[in-house]
């Protein structure tokens, strides 16, 4: 076998590797330069019958032509593949700016959003989530924060009652008792806040609803002050509305804290009246079996609702208890 | 309460460069919330000026009656006006807007040609002047009120600031003049002068025997002053200046007497009642009213007393209700020459429970039940001497006492207790100073405070403390962050709620909170019976229509759902978590045990006990399609699978194993329904609603819905995972016929229990139901997989048969061949 014989074998196959103008004609110029019939694969096969020094020189060369043909079937091969690729995938196209989600959008409800932030929030600040039943002791919902039956402070709050009269029992008006039921069962330091539903009997409007939900805190410890009630407060107000937010309070009346106060925010150039807050009065502290010598306290109590109607510009309460799909959706899951 | 600015300057100084808003500003930093600042006349400029109707010429030819009216004004001819008014008089006092003045609303008064005449100028109403609503007629004035010519806008008073300020229910002796005047006395450093100072000197003479007065319940009332009058002229009229003040506060004037009681309540904050004299038999008695009877108050009521209402009586019979509202028996009339005028320091649980039997909320009883200053029966009874003898021919006969007033005792106190709780040094002087200010005595060195008469509610060293914030500023108190505990999390039932919320939203649930009020009506309708159709009437709901407590959470859904669909929606899914109220046990008479320590173990755990369970679930409701239909075709829609496969994966969202049977369960259809059970528990409910319901509510045919007791499961196991297998797997199909009555769990389970621990993964690939004979055919897919080795063929098959047999005998199957 002459060498000048193999790599005339080996251009043949370059050139018609070049040549093939699609990947069908690639294919039986492979057959023709590489496939069994091929002259290099016919003189493979006719090593066998070579000396075995002819064998180790024709070898060399038949395996490096070989190699040098394969190499220009890749070359080709992926020259094609790509030319075909370009062609036919661009036939694929489509208009990928279709509507494709159709699968119905979910969403917490956005007190739920407000509630879990706030929750989240204290949770960060070492406070514990408590909660309370809706149907409540008129006891715990009353008498143990120091509001007398008698009281007009009890008219502050259009009570819900519960049948039969005499049970006492009522919907809760506010989240407090859970305060009661944490103080009475648990020894200071305490340092929680309790989200949930509360009512009053107000008429709905753009801005009351007989069912709305609230939050409170408490703190007992050893050296509470008032000072510390702000501390909380600010803290709480930045992360709910901003770092810019700032707050005041103002001098009120709860019959469970003395001294009392509103918190104000001054959001988006005014002041809101935000909620309710003070140090915990010593008789309810008495009441729970606190020393009111030794521990002192705070709470503090904001409505989820008007939290929300603030931050998000809400301006009717109906979205938030009319269960309308579109409402809920906007919020998504919060984030 | 309302307060003018005018009246609160009597008694305080205020320089005319501090605005109405620094004194708003300055009631708030105090405590006293400043609802609106009313500014009364704003925008009206004179001349005003009163007039006196000369003529009256009656113009008919228009639609509504017309007169030309010709008035004095001092001037030196007759002025003519066009009025539309007929509630006058020739002789009538009224007054007149001249050329050049501008009533409020930028309305100029100048001469016009009207209804054919020259008009030189307006007679006015009181709310042509911005002073009053009354539009009904122009308003007149008695001859003794006023000057003709003279400036009405500065005898009226009109040009104003009134506070409308909201008063919390500790801070009774701010429903006065004289509190409110204090306050902003005290919080601006101004000089304060106690209108009650001035009447401390006053005395009458006794001039005949006058009405005698009792305390019969010496618990509800401390002190009762009773002064006679006579020879009062019944066509005496209310002064100007007074009428004018007490239209101001946003009342109306009723008669001189009524009208002078009203003044001294609203100047002082002592509530004051006027009896007719001639129809009181013997004395007047404070006592309760014993026996049922009937009484007619003088707003023509008729009420049924209380044994224990706190009434005034007679000899006879009781005359009022006690601090709330006269009776009308009694009342001053327009032939009442004699008086007697009743002024009591009520105890304010008496009031308090007078007027919350009656629901009957007075300004007097407002004022009574937050405690009114004892001291003031004395003077405001003197005050009311002095007004009425002042402005009518009305004398003094007698007055009579009964009683005592009763003063908060004094309180000893520890001063650094204020620097303690406020967080910032208050040195005992600053203190004691700040107490002086707001009326108390302080003896500094054992710091025992003696509150004023007016502040009864001052009697705890906290008390106190507020009162220093309040005066020191709250912004004074600086803003630190508390210590607090390193850590906190919620509990796992919490996260678990959250979880479950989470999911929902994720996969399409929109959340939705509604009123959990029923009727039941709605309960019946569902199907709800026995121990889930009793739930808890609220005595007074917001509205007859939903008196009831909710039982489940389905129905409240299905509300939302058609008020959804109501306004378009037609593919959706909703869910609500909360509690529901089944009444499981009956409520007891209340607990109330004494406040002054805590209660015991005992008493604390029947309080607790008191209050019955409320369960919280979670239920969604599935209505129409699963995705929404647009270009890309129609979606199928919602089925009975989907609500139980929503319910089990909140069973699997927490990790429990649970079997499912099919359940008879309202308000499913009751071939549609089945029951998860976690720990031999139902826990869960879901599938299609039933069908009737749907149609009352006019939902879609086959919404379906689940329901799960949230509450009802147990607690989460930690995961204990099994290693991942990495030898190959074997996969058999098995297709077994069974009855059509022979659920596909059941089969599934024996095939489980029969293939032993081997068996990895059992799944439901087929299921045909048309072979008739009422049969049908379940084909199962199981993958075999040993942690150690390949299984062989011969195993496998053994495990295959071994699942087949155990089906066959446990449900009757019979392996379909080819």
């Amino acid at each position: 076998m002459n060498s000048a014989e193999i790599a005339s074998w080996v251009i043949d196959a370059q050139k018609a590797f070049t040549a093939a103008k699609d990947l069908e004609e690639l294919k039986s110029a492979r057959l023709t330069h590489l496939g069994d019939k091929a002259p290099i694969s016919l003189a493979s096969r006719g090593l066998g019958a070579l000396s075995p020094e002819e064998k180790a020189s024709s070898g060399k060369l038949i395996g490096d032509a070989k190699g040098e043909i394969s190499q220009a079937l890749s070359v080709a091969t992926a020259k094609l593949e790509a030319d075909r690729d370009s062609k036919v995938l661009l036939e694929e196209v489509v208009d990928i700016t279709l509507p494709v989600q159709r699968s119905h959008r979910g969403g917490l409800h956005p007190i739920s959003i407000i509630r879990n932030e706030v929750s989240d929030f204290f949770i960060e600040q070492g406070f514990a989530v408590e909660e309370g039943p809706e149907l409540e002791s008129g006891w715990l919902n009353f008498d143990a924060l120091n509001i007398p039956a008698d009281h007009p402070a009890r008219t502050m709050q259009d009570t819900f009652f519960i049948e039969p009269l005499d049970s006492g029992m009522v919907l809760r008006t506010q989240t407090s008792p859970v305060q009661i039921r944490t103080m009475l069962t648990q020894e200071p330091p305490i340092y929680m806040v309790c989200p949930g539903r509360t009512f009053r009997s107000d008429e709905l409007d753009a801005t009351h609803s007989p069912v709305f939900h609230q939050v409170e805190g408490l703190v007992i410890d050893k050296g509470i002050t008032m000072a510390h009630l702000k501390g909380t407060l600010d803290n709480f107000a930045r992360h709910m509305f901003g770092p810019d937010v700032t707050t005041r309070l103002r001098p009120s009346f709860f019959p469970f804290t003395e001294p009392s106060a509103e918190v104000d925010i001054y959001f988006n150039d005014r002041w809101i009246e935000w909620g309710g807050c003070g140090m915990v009065n010593p008789k309810v502290l008495t009441s729970c079996g606190i020393d009111a010598d030794v521990y002192s306290g705070f709470a503090f109590g904001m409505g989820l609702e008007r939290t929300l109607m603030v931050r998000h510009g809400i301006t009717d309460m109906h979205d938030i208890v009319e269960g309308d799909i579109r409402f809920t959706r906007q919020f998504g899951v919060g984030l | 309460m309302r307060a003018p600015l005018s009246w609160i300057k009597e008694f305080v100084d205020i320089p005319a460069s501090v605005t109405p808003q620094e004194i708003s500003d300055a009631l708030i930093r105090v405590g006293f919330e400043v609802e609106e600042i009313i500014e009364e006349g704003a925008g009206l400029t004179g001349p005003l000026v009163f007039a006196k109707v000369l003529s009256i010429e009656e113009i008919t030819e228009f639609k509504k009656p017309i007169r030309y009216v010709g008035i004095d004004c001092a001037e030196a001819e007759t002025r003519y006006v066009i009025c539309g008014a007929t509630n006058f008089a020739v002789g009538d006092n009224v007054v007149a807007a001249l050329p050049g003045a501008v009533l409020p609303g930028a309305f100029k008064i100048g001469a016009r040609e009207t209804y054919g005449k020259t008009s030189n100028g307006m007679i006015c109403s009181a709310r042509e002047l911005g002073i009053g609503e009354d539009h009904s007629g122009i308003m007149t004035f008695t001859d003794t009120d006023v000057v003709i010519g003279s400036d009405a806008l500065e005898k009226m008073e009109i040009n104003d600031v009134i506070f409308d300020i909201a008063i919390n229910p500790d801070r009774g002796y701010a429903l006065s003049i004289r509190g409110i005047a204090r306050e902003i006395a005290s919080a601006l450093g101004l000089s304060y002068r106690d209108p009650v100072d001035a009447l401390r000197s006053l005395t009458f003479t006794a001039a005949g025997q006058g009405v005698m007065a009792k305390i019969a319940d010496p618990a509800a009332a401390s002190i009762f002053y009773l002064r006679t009058m006579n020879n009062f002229d019944p066509a005496a009229n209310t002064p100007l200046w007074m009428r004018r003040r007490i239209e101001k506060m946003g009342m109306r004037s009723i008669s001189l007497v009524v009208d002078v009681t009203n003044y001294v309540m609203l100047e002082l904050g002592q509530p004051l009642h006027a009896f007719d004299r001639s129809k009181i038999k013997g004395g007047l008695t404070i006592r309760r009213a014993g026996s049922a009877q009937d009484f007619t108050t003088l707003d023509g009521q008729i009420r049924t007393l209380d044994p224990d209402d706190l009434m005034v009586c007679d000899d006879e019979q009781p005359l009022a209700l006690a601090g709330t509202m006269g009776g009308a028996f009694s009342e001053i009339s327009a032939s009442t020459t004699d008086i007697a005028l009743e002024a009591v320091r009520f105890d304010p649980t008496a009031i308090a429970k007078n007027s919350r039997r009656h629901k009957l909320s007075s300004e007097a009883s407002r004022r009574l039940e937050r405690g009114v200053d004892p001291s003031l029966a004395e003077f405001a009874s003197a005050r009311f001497v002095q007004l009425l003898s002042e402005n009518s021919t009305a004398q003094h006969v007698a007055t009579s006492i009964a009683g005592e007033p009763k003063f908060s005792p004094t309180v000893q106190i520890d001063p650094t207790y204020i620097s303690r709780v406020l967080g910032i040094d208050v040195p005992p002087k600053k203190i004691a100073e700040v107490l002086r200010t707001i009326g108390c005595d302080v003896e500094e060195k054992s710091f025992t405070i003696d509150p004023p008469s007016w502040r009864s509610d001052l009697l705890t060293a906290a008390d106190f403390a507020e009162e220093v914030a309040r005066m020191i500023g709250y912004d004074s108190i600086p803003s630190i962050l508390p210590p607090r505990p390193l850590h906190a999390s919620l509990t796992p039932v919490q996260k678990r709620r959250r979880a479950v919320a989470s999911m929902l939203a994720n996969r399409g649930f929109a959340e939705v909170q509604t009123f959990p009020f029923t009727n039941q009506e709605t309960i019946d309708s569902m199907g709800f019976v026995g121990e889930r159709a009793a739930t808890y009437r609220i005595a007074n709901p917001m509205s007859e229509e939903f008196p009831l407590m909710r039982v489940h959470l389905v129905p409240g859904l299905i509300e939302v759902a058609q008020r959804n669909i109501s306004r378009g929606a037609k593919d959706f899914a909703i869910f609500e978590m909360g509690s529901i109220f089944r009444s499981s046990q009956k409520l007891q008479p209340f607990i109330s045990p004494d406040l002054s320590k805590r209660p015991t173990d005992k008493v604390i755990a029947e309080i607790f006990a008191s209050v019955p369970p409320q369960a919280y679930h979670v239920a969604g409701l599935l209505v129409g399609k699963v995705e929404n239909e647009d270009w890309q075709g129609k979606p199928r829609a919602y089925t009975w699978q989907d609500a139980i496969a929503y319910a089990q994966d909140i069973l699997q969202l927490c990790n429990f194993e649970w079997t499912v049977k099919r359940s008879d369960f309202a308000p499913w259809h009751p071939g549609r329904c089945a029951e998860l059970i976690v720990d031999g528990k139902a826990v869960a409910h879901a599938g299609e609603i039933h069908p009737r319901i749907l149609a009352k509510y006019g939902l879609p045919e086959r919404s379906v819905a689940f329901a799960v007791g949230l509450s009802a499961l147990p607690a989460s196991d930690l995961v204990r995972p099994v290693r991942v297998g990495t030898m190959p797997a074997a996969l058999q199909d098995v297709a077994l016929i069974v009855n059509q009555s022979v659920s596909a769990s059941d089969v599934e389970s024996a095939l489980r229990a029969g293939a032993g621990e081997l068996l990895e993964s059992i799944t439901l690939f087929d299921r045909y139901d048309k072979l008739g004979d009422g049969k049908i055919s379940l084909a199962f897919a199981l993958v075999f997989r040993a942690p150690d080795r390949t299984l062989t063929g011969a195993e496998v098959t053994a495990l295959r048969e071994s699942a087949v047999a155990a089906a066959v005998a446990k449900t009757g199957a019979i392996l379909r061949t080819a």
